[in-house]
């Protein structure tokens, strides 16, 4: 298969309510996917089937590559500083300092290395797991939510952040329950699924 | 292997760093100081209860930090990262295990010192007692991060989690203490194998444990 992500018509049950079934989804190298919908549609349970946290109640997921994911809980340690907080994950990724500095000035984030996370606010929070995720290396990018909190100048970024990997051979999932106004986006609207 | 170390030592520096390393070993000397008080100075009869006192305060010791052990990295999405990177359950939880044994069991090794003097233990009850301890340390961290992965999705999971491993421990005190009477020559070898077994188990079980928190 050349799709970095395939989902073959899968189904999700979350508690005992069908939240959606016979769903099939392809991300090739350069492909982003919006998914749209409101509260409670689905979209972030989907995610998580893609990112193999939840299984599937029917269908196949299959992944070709790594995967890195963004979702409400930032998994920071709070006690410590941004920098070593995301030292961290750099080591359970196994790339080195170097990456997590570029994707700290992609994000615009070095000059908070030395807060601790617990400081941070929201915003900032969602774009120091951003820096997580553009350090891993990752190919398929799993973002639910990743603009929650951001200024416009911080989505403005991100939304570089994601056409740069996508340009780079990377695959982009993408919930959010607003546009971002990122060009070339292929749309699955799971209101429309339920 | 990177990844394997960077998990431990993150376990071992929270662990120290939280003040955790502490709060089992104070309880511990707390239950020997606090146990002459209770039964009176009474050497002889301090030299024979004291050992099973001892063994009862390192078992409870052990279940204190259950608290922090699995359900922060839960909330914080850590597991969640950990399980995208497709790193198994069980490895996590063993890794877990290995950190929680050296952090709470290197402080608990040096406590057994003054615990034992406290308690009117001579020089060659205090190794008999060093040894068996050493020997169940794997089999209580084990533990431990079982029920801690059990009772994670809980509200005031700590104390069940207690509850819920004091009976696997039992065999551990009985051989553990076992080793002190004269007569109890098998009791060491058999503490070797409850805690062998406990060690294993525990991987396996707080792994799938950790797994069911995630649906």
């Amino acid at each position: 298969m050349s799709e970095l992500l395939r989902l073959d018509g899968v189904a999700c049950i979350r508690g005992d309510r069908l939240l959606f079934e016979n769903l099939s989804l392809a991300l090739a190298p350069g492909d982003a996917l919006w998914l749209r919908g409101p509260n409670g549609a689905g979209k972030s349970s989907l995610i998580r089937l893609a990112a193999g946290l939840l299984h599937a109640a029917a269908g196949t997921v299959e992944r070709r590559g790594r995967c890195a994911l963004i979702d409400e809980a930032s998994a920071l340690d709070a006690e410590l500083p941004l920098r070593r907080a995301l030292d961290f994950w750099a080591r359970v990724d196994t790339v080195d300092g170097h990456a997590v500095d570029r994707a700290m000035t992609a994000m615009a984030m070095a000059p908070l290395s030395e807060v601790p996370v617990a400081m941070l606010s929201t915003g900032q929070r969602k774009r120091a797991a951003m820096v997580r995720v553009i350090a891993s290396g990752a190919s398929i990018w799993l973002l639910d939510e990743p603009a929650n909190g951001m200024d416009d100048a911080a989505q403005g970024r991100l939304m570089a952040a994601i056409a740069a990997h996508r340009t780079n051979g990377g695959a982009v999932l993408l919930a959010s329950h607003f546009a971002l106004g990122i060009a070339d986006l292929a749309e699955l609207d799971m209101g429309a699924l339920a | 292997m990177t990844t394997l170390l960077a998990l431990f030592w993150r376990d071992l520096k929270r662990a120290w760093g939280s003040g955790a390393l502490w709060l089992p070993v104070l309880f511990f000397l707390l239950v020997a100081t606090a146990f002459p008080f209770a039964v009176g100075p009474d050497a002889p009869l301090l030299r024979r209860a004291g050992g099973g006192m001892v063994w009862v305060a390192a078992l409870l010791a052990a279940l204190l930090p259950i608290d922090r052990l699995v359900r922060p990295d839960r909330d914080a999405g850590v597991l969640d990262q950990l399980a995208v990177r497709g790193i198994a359950d069980e490895v996590i939880a063993a890794v877990k295990i290995l950190g929680h044994a050296i952090a709470f069991g290197l402080p608990l090794m040096i406590a057994l010192f003054p615990a034992a003097a406290l308690l009117a233990q001579d020089a060659a009850r205090v190794e008999v007692l060093a040894t068996g301890i050493a020997i169940a340390i794997p089999a209580l961290a084990s533990l431990a991060v079982l029920s801690a992965a059990l009772t994670a999705g809980l509200k005031g999971g700590s104390a069940i989690g207690g509850l819920l491993v004091l009976p696997l421990a039992v065999p551990l005190l009985i051989f553990g203490a076992g080793m002190l009477d004269p007569s109890g020559r098998g009791a060491m070898k058999l503490l070797a194998a409850t805690s062998l077994l406990l060690t294993m188990i525990g991987p396996f079980a707080a792994g799938a444990a950790m797994r069911g928190l995630r649906e």
